[in-house]
């Protein structure tokens, strides 16, 4: 199907950017504005998403040359799911961004940054060319470090450091994957590669071309042996940014990884066993991690990667249903994740602290309020029916089918350590007596604010909770769409056919 | 031609990579930079270098009767460098900035964020 329509998405977000660079110092306008048009992007990925869903696979040529030779956007339904959480995601920082961050950081153009990394995001989720999937990548990255940046905190620049530096080498070693398969294939459009990959004999060169591209794709997405830099950096920007870097960035490796290990590398042996591997230590490393700091921001970036460790356990297993439970999980981490640095941008914004061995007694004084942020926190353990726990069952049972038991270890001990985590948290946090932290005479308090201000702080929690329970408590849709999705990736041909516009001979 | 390339490439990713593990900031940048033309020319290479043959179909003919150079990684090292150019920059003001307020260039001392518990 043609429809040069599905580009909206990242028009819209271009759009976004580009007006708000108007208003560069009337920071007011540039609040509403942004969120009016994080509203209308939100209005236009579900449009895209009920499209896809119902009419299937949309493709659009550029400048339409046909397939292979231009560049080609496709919204299929992962990418169109995709596109649809990650504006969610985006509204709900745009009108936390406007209650939460200050003045001077907006007055050095955090919206329009904020739109571009999320023009980014959308790009990367609907082109179907390798090489432009590097260009946005590059459009994500460069707003980020902006983002990471922006405030000029000691802090920060350290942090930066490692976030820049790394990101720029996992650059690096993707566009280096794309000349091995340029090499190799003659071709950038993925679904073309796909086919042509099938006809190369020299199986090591390519083996070497997948490790590229996980190295690359596991640098941003923060697995195992490459994440160092996630915890060192992501605590440092103020919760909005965490939140949006939390809850997508990572998510954006991941996505590349699913789609390049199912489309172009599908199925290799020898790059289960490594995906399994990577799995397991990244569960076990991120988890343990996350048990020994006590700075909340530390504690959900360490969880980040526990569960990026969850969702490469379904590539590991590499079978529909295993699948089926990583695109569930994606879907609910995106949520949950963003959800979980605004609970913690909120509770510092109360006691001025993320120490969980200071903070306390948040039960007592705000009894509402934490009833809220046990939504997040709750869903991210998967405590049963919330959000968390449906894809756990997925992998399990996939487990058991093609008898991986260490694997399947290995998701309860994370589940086990997230539970501790968050537990201990909870007790320290919400349930342990504590009053009347120091609080710093020039700072402005929770409590100080008023009753419209305070809302901007709460209203995107609520909504990104309702999202939360809508996952856990309609589950049922969810499933059935992880399904057609995990049943698209492991079958490409479907994908193929509509890019290239050609019917393929099944063998 | 090819091995000349193949050499350069070599030198230019096997000097990226040390420069990288140095301690020193400045030149983790110069790392990260010559990494960047080692890929770079790494595309060029995988394009296939053919001399002396445009990419242009000849007067009277419908297709490419004899082999022909390959535009298109051109265009590729063209973005990628461009691309490459504006990270670069950001990377050499964000350390410049990092050595005034830190005032250190040693990245061994930068582990605060880490250290923290």
């Amino acid at each position: 199907m043609n429809n040069s329509l599905i580009v909206l998405p990242i028009v819209i977000q271009f759009l976004a950017g580009t007006v708000l660079l108007f208003f560069w110092l009337k920071t007011n306008t540039q609040k509403v504005l942004s969120g009016l048009f994080s509203a209308i992007a939100l209005v236009i990925s579900i449009w895209l998403f009920m499209l896809v869903w119902n009419q299937g696979i949309q493709v659009t040529q550029s400048g339409n040359w046909k397939a292979p030779f231009g560049i080609s956007f496709v919204a299929d339904v992962f990418g169109a799911t995709m596109v649809l959480i990650s504006s969610i995601a985006g509204f709900a920082v745009s009108i936390f961004s406007a209650g939460s961050m200050r003045k001077e950081r907006l007055e050095f153009g955090y919206f329009p940054i904020l739109h571009f990394l999320i023009m980014g995001l959308q790009g990367a989720f609907l082109t179907g060319d390798i090489f432009n999937l590097y260009v946005w990548f590059e459009v994500v990255i460069i707003s980020s470090f902006v983002m990471m940046t922006l405030g000029g905190k000691r802090k920060q620049l350290e942090g930066a450091i490692k976030y820049v530096s790394l990101n720029l080498l996992a650059s690096t070693l993707f566009l280096v994957g794309i000349a091995f398969i340029y090499g190799l294939t003659g071709s950038l459009n993925m679904a073309d590669i796909a086919i042509k990959i099938n006809d190369i004999q020299n199986r090591g060169v390519i083996n070497v071309t997948a490790g590229l591209f996980l190295v690359a794709f596991g640098i941003k997405s923060a697995v195992f042996p490459m994440y160092f830099w996630l915890p060192a950096s992501y605590h440092t920007p103020p919760a909005a940014v965490s939140a949006i870097f939390g809850g997508l960035l990572t998510k954006l490796g991941v996505y590349a990884i699913i789609r390049s290990f199912t489309l172009i590398f599908g199925g290799d042996e020898f790059m289960g066993i490594i995906m399994s591997a990577i799995a397991a230590l990244t569960i076990l490393s991120g988890g343990l991690g996350a048990m020994m700091h006590q700075n909340m921001g530390k504690i959900f970036g360490y969880l980040i990667i526990c569960h990026i460790g969850f969702m490469m356990v379904g590539l590991g297993i590499f079978t529909e249903l295993a699948l089926m439970g990583t695109v569930f999980y994606l879907i609910h981490d995106i949520v949950v994740k963003t959800n979980l640095f605004m609970v913690s941008g909120v509770i510092l914004k109360i006691n001025g602290t993320q120490d969980i061995k200071e903070l306390g007694g948040l039960y007592k004084n705000y009894p509402m309020l934490s009833l809220l942020m046990a939504i997040p926190l709750f869903s991210l353990v998967g405590i049963p029916p919330l959000s968390g726990f449906w894809a756990k069952i997925f992998w399990i049972q996939a487990g058991l089918e093609t008898k991986e038991y260490i694997l399947i270890g290995f998701i309860v001990l994370g589940s086990f350590l997230t539970l501790w985590v968050i537990a201990k948290m909870w007790g320290e946090v919400f349930w342990k007596p504590g009053e009347g932290l120091p609080k710093k005479a020039n700072g402005i308090y929770f409590d100080q604010l008023s009753g419209a201000d305070k809302w901007q702080w709460i209203f995107p929690v609520v909504f990104l909770s309702i999202i939360s329970l809508y996952i856990g408590f309609a589950a049922e849709n969810i499933i059935v769409l992880s399904q057609k999705i995990a049943g698209d990736l492991m079958n490409p041909t479907g994908y193929i056919e509509s890019v290239l516009g050609i019917k393929l001979l099944m063998p | 031609m090819e091995i000349l390339l193949i050499i350069i490439i070599g030198l230019l990713h096997a000097g990226g990579l040390y420069m990288l593990l140095r301690r020193s900031m400045f030149k983790m940048i110069i790392g990260l930079i010559l990494l960047g033309n080692g890929a770079n020319l790494l595309i060029f290479l995988m394009g296939r270098l053919v001399k002396g043959h445009p990419p242009v179909i000849e007067d009277g003919l419908k297709v490419f009767t004899e082999i022909y150079a390959d535009p298109l990684p051109q265009a590729l090292v063209l973005t990628a460098i461009v691309i490459g150019f504006g990270l670069q920059s950001f990377a050499i003001i964000l350390i410049k900035r990092v050595h005034r307020v830190l005032e250190t260039d040693d990245l061994d001392e930068l582990n605060s964020t880490d250290e923290e518990i």
